[in-house]
């Protein structure tokens, strides 16, 4: 049955993020033959929709306003609930992003819907759409539906593919002015740390050191092969704690959820909360010294030696295939 | 201040999982505080310390859970809630916090604290889900918190970055790793714990109809990944195993 889709649109830096696209393209599989149309707030923003429709919504829904200028719960849940009342979509797909995951759980509440979180695949299976998402800490994957009324479901970054960008696309822009009422909570300052550059969780090549780095100029070679590769620098818990390089680059249960194609893992033992982090990843290589650490458990390539021999010589060998 | 910790009670995902009936396999499991728990209740008790008042814990689960409730009891928390699920058929996230919502109806609370997610089922769902059916703000992942009268100001991660909020009570917050470190139970306390108040409440006791608060999801299937062959340890000399490794990444992987 044809349904209509909202998906939730978001930007950092004055650019979409790819997850927005991904959800459009989770979106359209839902739909199943319906309409997908996208929602981006902020308080500029219009000169951003056309590209969601370049990635498939069918049309797009700016709401702007000085007061969602940052993301605040209240905010955006106001801006949120205002248009899906007026819409009334039948599905709704989220990032499972920190706003994704904020917002996403405060709506369901309020819509008295369920809400499948962190989804990493979706399949038709008769007239019902099954979700796939990873629990017990990625060691387990389970296969979830909706029972009835509105599907709404968080998606994990870099899993679904986006549809092709397609620039000869058009759709309908429309602005929608939505009432900001009271904020109880208030955003007096955001300390940015995560540097610029690419997005741990949507980059293709990460390069991640651990405690076995063993200092913040060990990050270094990491970052020298990082470059060759067009990758970006990860971390494990280990050390970030011990102040090698800074939190905004942990990888894993509390920090980013990645999926590369490729995620080399240098001097990092391999433990269940930083294996949450990335055990989805396509192809995982790992540099340790010891070889009963258990990221060889899931590396397919591992390098048994000290990682400062063998990642300068990683970043030299690369550099002559990759000319 | 009226202090409470929602809490559950999860499986240690450390230890090894397996599946069987469809179902994750309760035997041999390891069953523990969910940890961002522990970094809930530790802050509820420095905030006890700092502003009096008490700290109530607060489960929705099986009779087993009493054992993560003493624990909670052990680390400082002064009495413990337990809120049977057995009369339920179905439990999901709409579930637990329409239970916890029941509950907290006709309570007096100044702030309740709870995980960021659970390890196990992993949606972070529950802490929201409950400040909008009481109605109260929510800030999710918090790494610092200080209450000055009904003043609150949070530090929060936000994939990385730091967001400073300002807010006020009543307010659910959720925490992240980072927020401190949690205490281990001394054994005074252990021995203490045994004496303070558990109350266990069944549905009847909250006036919920279970088809009220019927899951909204059904899983459909449960299943490991499949096994990854062992991965190719490469040997030779250091120079070798790194040019057979961009060659395999490049031919085999075909990932560069
Ligand atoms: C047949 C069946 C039986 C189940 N039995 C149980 C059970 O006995 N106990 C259980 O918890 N789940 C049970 N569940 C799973 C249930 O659907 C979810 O675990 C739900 O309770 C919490 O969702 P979550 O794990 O995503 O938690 P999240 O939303 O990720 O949890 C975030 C935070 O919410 C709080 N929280 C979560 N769950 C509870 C809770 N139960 N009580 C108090 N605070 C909580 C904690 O502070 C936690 O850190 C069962 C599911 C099925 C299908
Ligand atoms: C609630 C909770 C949440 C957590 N969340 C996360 C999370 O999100 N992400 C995360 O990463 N961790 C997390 N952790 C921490 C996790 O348990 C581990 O402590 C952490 O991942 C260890 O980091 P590490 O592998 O860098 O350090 P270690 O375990 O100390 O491993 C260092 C490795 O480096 C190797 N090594 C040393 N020198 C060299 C060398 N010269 N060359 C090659 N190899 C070398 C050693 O053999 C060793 O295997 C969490 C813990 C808890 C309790």
């Amino acid at each position: 049955m044809a349904k209509k889709v909202l998906v939730l649109a978001e930007s950092r830096d004055g650019a979409l993020r790819n997850v927005s696209f991904e959800a459009i393209a989770a979106a359209k599989e839902i739909s199943g033959g319906g309409e997908v149309f996208a929602v981006l707030c902020g308080d500029t923003v219009q000169s951003l929709a056309n590209e969601l429709i370049h990635y498939g919504a069918d049309r797009v829904l700016v709401a702007e306003n000085e007061k969602l200028a940052n993301y605040t719960t209240d905010g955006y849940y106001q801006a949120l609930k205002q248009i899906i009342d007026e819409e009334t979509p039948e599905a709704i797909v989220f990032g499972h992003t920190s706003l994704g995951k904020d917002l996403s759980p405060r709506l369901a509440a309020r819509l008295e819907s369920g809400l499948i979180s962190d989804v990493t695949g979706l399949e038709q299976a008769g007239e019902n759409t099954v979700f796939t998402r990873p629990v017990y800490s990625g060691k387990a994957f389970e296969k979830k539906l909706i029972n009835d009324g509105l599907i709404f479901v968080t998606i994990r970054p870099n899993n679904i593919a986006p549809l092709e960008k397609d620039e000869s696309r058009s759709g309908e822009v429309k602005s929608v002015s939505v009432e900001i009422k009271d904020l109880r909570t208030i955003v007096k300052e955001v300390v940015r740390k995560a540097s610029t550059g690419v997005d741990l969780s949507e980059a293709k090549i990460i390069v991640a050191g651990g405690r076995g780095v063993k200092s913040e100029d060990g990050f270094k070679p990491l970052q020298e092969l990082a470059d060759v590769l067009g990758a970006a620098v990860g971390a494990s818990r280990g050390a970030c704690d011990a102040d090698y390089c800074d939190y905004s680059l942990q990888i894993g249960q509390t920090g980013k959820v990645v999926t590369p194609d490729l995620y080399i893992a240098c001097g990092i033992s391999g433990a269940i909360q930083h294996l949450a982090g990335m055990s989805n990843s396509k192809v995982i290589v790992a540099i340790n010294k010891d070889p009963e650490a258990s990221i060889f458990s899931v590396a397919d390539y591992g390098i048994v030696g000290d990682l400062f021999e063998v990642v300068p010589l990683l970043t030299e060998e690369f550099k002559k295939v990759l000319v | 201040m009226n202090i409470f910790v929602i809490l559950k009670r999860t499986f240690d995902t450390e230890e090894k999982i397996s599946v069987s009936n469809n179902r994750i396999s309760e035997d041999s499991a390891e069953f523990i505080i969910n940890p961002y728990d522990e970094y809930a209740i530790e802050e509820a008790i420095t905030l006890k310390d700092a502003h009096g008042g008490t700290v109530t814990v607060v489960t929705v689960g099986d009779e087993d859970s009493e054992k993560e409730l003493r624990t909670a009891l052990a680390m400082g928390a002064d009495q413990a809630v337990l809120i049977s699920n057995e009369d339920l058929d179905s439990q999901d996230q709409f579930t637990t916090s329409s239970v916890l919502a029941a509950y907290f109806k006709d309570k007096e609370y100044d702030i309740i604290l709870g995980g960021n997610v659970a390890i196990d089922n992993g949606t972070g769902q529950v802490g929201p889900r409950l400040a909008e059916l009481l109605d109260i703000p929510h800030v999710t992942t918090i790494t610092k918190i200080e209450i000055n009268g009904t003043t609150v100001n949070i530090e929060r991660d936000v994939e990385g970055d730091l967001e400073k909020i300002e807010t006020s009570l009543p307010l659910l917050v959720t925490a992240q790793q980072g927020l401190n470190e949690p205490r281990y139970p001394s054994l005074p306390g252990i021995m203490k714990a045994k004496k303070k108040p558990l109350e266990t409440l069944e549905l009847d006791d909250l006036d919920i109809d279970e088809d009220d608060v019927e899951a909204k999801t059904k899983t459909v299937e449960i299943y490991l990944p499949p096994k990854k062959e062992a991965g190719k340890i490469l040997s030779g000399d250091t120079a070798d195993q790194v040019k057979e490794l961009v060659s395999l990444l490049r031919n085999e992987a075909k990932v560069i």
